[in-house]
């Protein structure tokens, strides 16, 4: 509110001004608020648009690729072979390889990271936290295809020396350093919900002759739960999505197993795989990656509205 | 055991008490007896320290960085030094309870806040506890409200309701001691005047320390009242006689209103 305004609002009430008077409207200012208005309208449509035209794109292309290929068949079928000669159309192979090394990447990352989490919001000194959290910020900003070197070079061979059978490339090398990767999304937003804990509610667990362990996990832990959960499955949706540790270490086969330690292909290594080939454009090996991409993001919208309604029912009101 | 003037047996008492924030000398030579089986107002202007020397009871500024004790709390009949360094300050909270300004149950069940400090002291047996749970809800008149939805959580209740559950929470370990930090400050009148109910209904069983800013509030439910100013003790005496024969002047301007 301007200057003026305010004055003329104090005055009206002794000199009983007109309202349409009062609430005059300044064409000046009314342009540059409008012109402000559409520069943050077209800053924000740019997310939805492109986000709309992803989905426009996927469903596009898979609309034709399931022209020749039956959805019943992609979604039973165990073999995944698009580029022989005799093709087989079936995602589950793909499907089993992100789901094993998401689950993998999952029971090291969330153990790992909550523990880490309850650690620095409710035990480390301040010293320690401000050493700790620069070191998990930087082990977040790694980029994947190091982790996926540091898993084929460092993580199989020493896995590999414990269990002389295991290949070269598998789920659970690929798995393993996925979880650490995502260790510092699951411990930093828990750690952000459990700090968001207010302080009366340690008092009140203290008081009550808590010790620092007990107020953690049973007191902090339980009202950050809804935080928790959601950086659970926001690792969960990164797990899925994840691609180049998964490309680089748990081999390229489509393999129809869940079990960790064969080597496997996923969703998102497929479509680097044959994106990165040359297959002419509007071939069914083309389009397949588009019915592969909109399987992924399925995936990933379903833990992500899954993630919303957990974050809703848990929801804790201090 | 000690006495007061009147030879009733203390359950707790100050001696020469000291505390600093940092730098910040916040109470100073306190000397406060806390009588058994009786209510203890703390009344005081904001500042007064009055939450401070309550809080100092369970030791709750050792949560805190860069707190120092000086001097002694001294908790009959075993003569232990609450302050001390040595003295575990868990134990000490095992024995004194605690009821905060704002509500703050835990993110649990109505059941599982009752039941909460039985849990963290170890105890396994069900009926064990369902039987504590329940007598502490009834003690702190809650039973009959919440008899049919225990599973519920407790963040569901009212204000009022929470605050009594925090009592019953309290009652469910027999505490000696109960510290009462303005209870009723976040509170509508009628929920206000429940609290007050249980509290004269519980110094039959539990001696208690109240801090309030509300004198009408200390002149209803204590029997003993201690008038607090900057981290002074200025006077103590039976709540009647602070006051209608208050003996200083400073008390006197403050429980008229003339100041504070």
């Amino acid at each position: 509110m301007s200057g003026s305004q305010v004055m003329r609002m104090g005055m009206s009430s002794m000199q009983a001004t007109v309202v349409s008077d009062r609430l005059s409207r300044k064409v000046s200012r009314n342009i540059r608020e409008r012109a402000i208005e559409l520069v943050l309208f077209f800053a924000a449509s740019v997310s939805v648009l492109t986000t709309i035209g992803i989905i426009w794109i996927l469903v596009f292309e898979s609309y034709h690729f399931f022209e020749n290929v039956p959805l019943w068949n992609f979604l039973t079928d165990t073999m995944w072979t698009p580029l022989f000669s005799e093709p087989r159309y079936g995602i589950l192979p793909l499907l089993l390889g992100t789901v094993t090394t998401s689950l993998v990447a999952l029971a090291v990352a969330v153990p790992l990271g909550t523990i880490i989490a309850i650690y620095i919001s409710e035990f480390a000194s301040a010293r320690v936290r401000e050493t700790v959290k620069p070191f998990l910020e930087l082990l977040g900003g790694v980029p994947t295809i190091v982790y996926g070197y540091f898993a084929l070079t460092v993580v199989s061979p020493v896995l590999q020396y414990f269990f002389p059978s295991l290949p070269g490339f598998s789920m659970l090398a690929a798995g393993l350093v996925m979880g650490i990767a995502i260790v510092p999304y699951i411990s930093s937003l828990s750690e952000d919900a459990m700090r968001a804990v207010p302080m009366s509610l340690r008092e009140g667990a203290y008081a009550m002759g808590s010790t620092r362990f007990q107020t953690a996990v049973r007191v902090v832990l339980p009202a950050a739960i809804s935080g928790v959960l959601s950086a659970y499955i926001l690792g969960i949706s990164r797990a899925v999505g994840e691609t180049m540790i998964v490309a680089v270490a748990a081999g390229m086969q489509p393999n129809f197993t869940m079990d960790p330690t064969e080597p496997a292909q996923t969703i998102s290594a497929y479509i680097v795989q044959v994106a990165m080939g040359d297959l002419p454009h509007g071939s069914i090996g083309y389009q397949s990656i588009f019915a592969a991409g909109l399987s992924l993001m399925l995936l990933t919208l379903f833990f992500n509205i899954l993630g919303h309604m957990i974050r809703r029912r848990y929801r804790e009101a201090y | 055991m000690a006495k007061t003037e009147q030879d009733l047996p203390l359950k707790a008492e100050t001696r020469d008490f000291n505390f600093h924030y940092g730098a910040f000398h916040a109470l100073k030579n306190v000397n406060l007896p806390v009588v058994e089986k009786r209510v203890t107002a703390l009344i005081g202007p904001s500042g007064c320290g009055k939450s401070t020397l309550l809080r100092s009871f369970n030791r709750m500024h050792d949560l805190y960085p860069g707190n120092r004790y000086d001097g002694a709390i001294v908790f009959h009949p075993d003569n232990t030094n609450i302050v001390d360094p040595k003295v575990d300050p868990i134990e000490v909270r095992m024995r004194i309870g605690m009821v905060f300004q704002k509500p703050n149950p835990f993110p649990k069940s109505i059941y599982e806040n009752v039941a909460y400090g039985l849990r963290v002291r170890g105890e396994r047996s069900q009926s064990a506890i369902d039987g504590r749970v329940e007598s502490a809800l009834r003690g702190a008149s809650l039973w009959n409200e919440v008899k049919d939805r225990l599973d519920k959580p407790a963040t569901a209740l009212s204000g009022g309701q929470q605050q009594r559950l925090c009592i019953a929470r309290c009652l469910a370990t027999d505490p000696e001691l109960l510290l009462f930090d303005e209870p009723t400050s976040a509170l509508d009148p009628i929920a206000t005047s429940n609290i007050e109910e249980l509290i004269t209904e519980l110094r039959e069983r539990v001696t208690i320390l109240i801090v309030t800013h509300n004198m009408q509030q200390a002149a209803r439910v204590s029997d003993y009242t201690a008038y607090m100013y900057i981290g002074e003790l200025v006077e103590y005496g039976v709540t009647d006689d602070l006051f209608m024969r208050p003996k200083k002047k400073e008390t006197e301007d403050y429980i008229t209103g003339r100041f504070g």
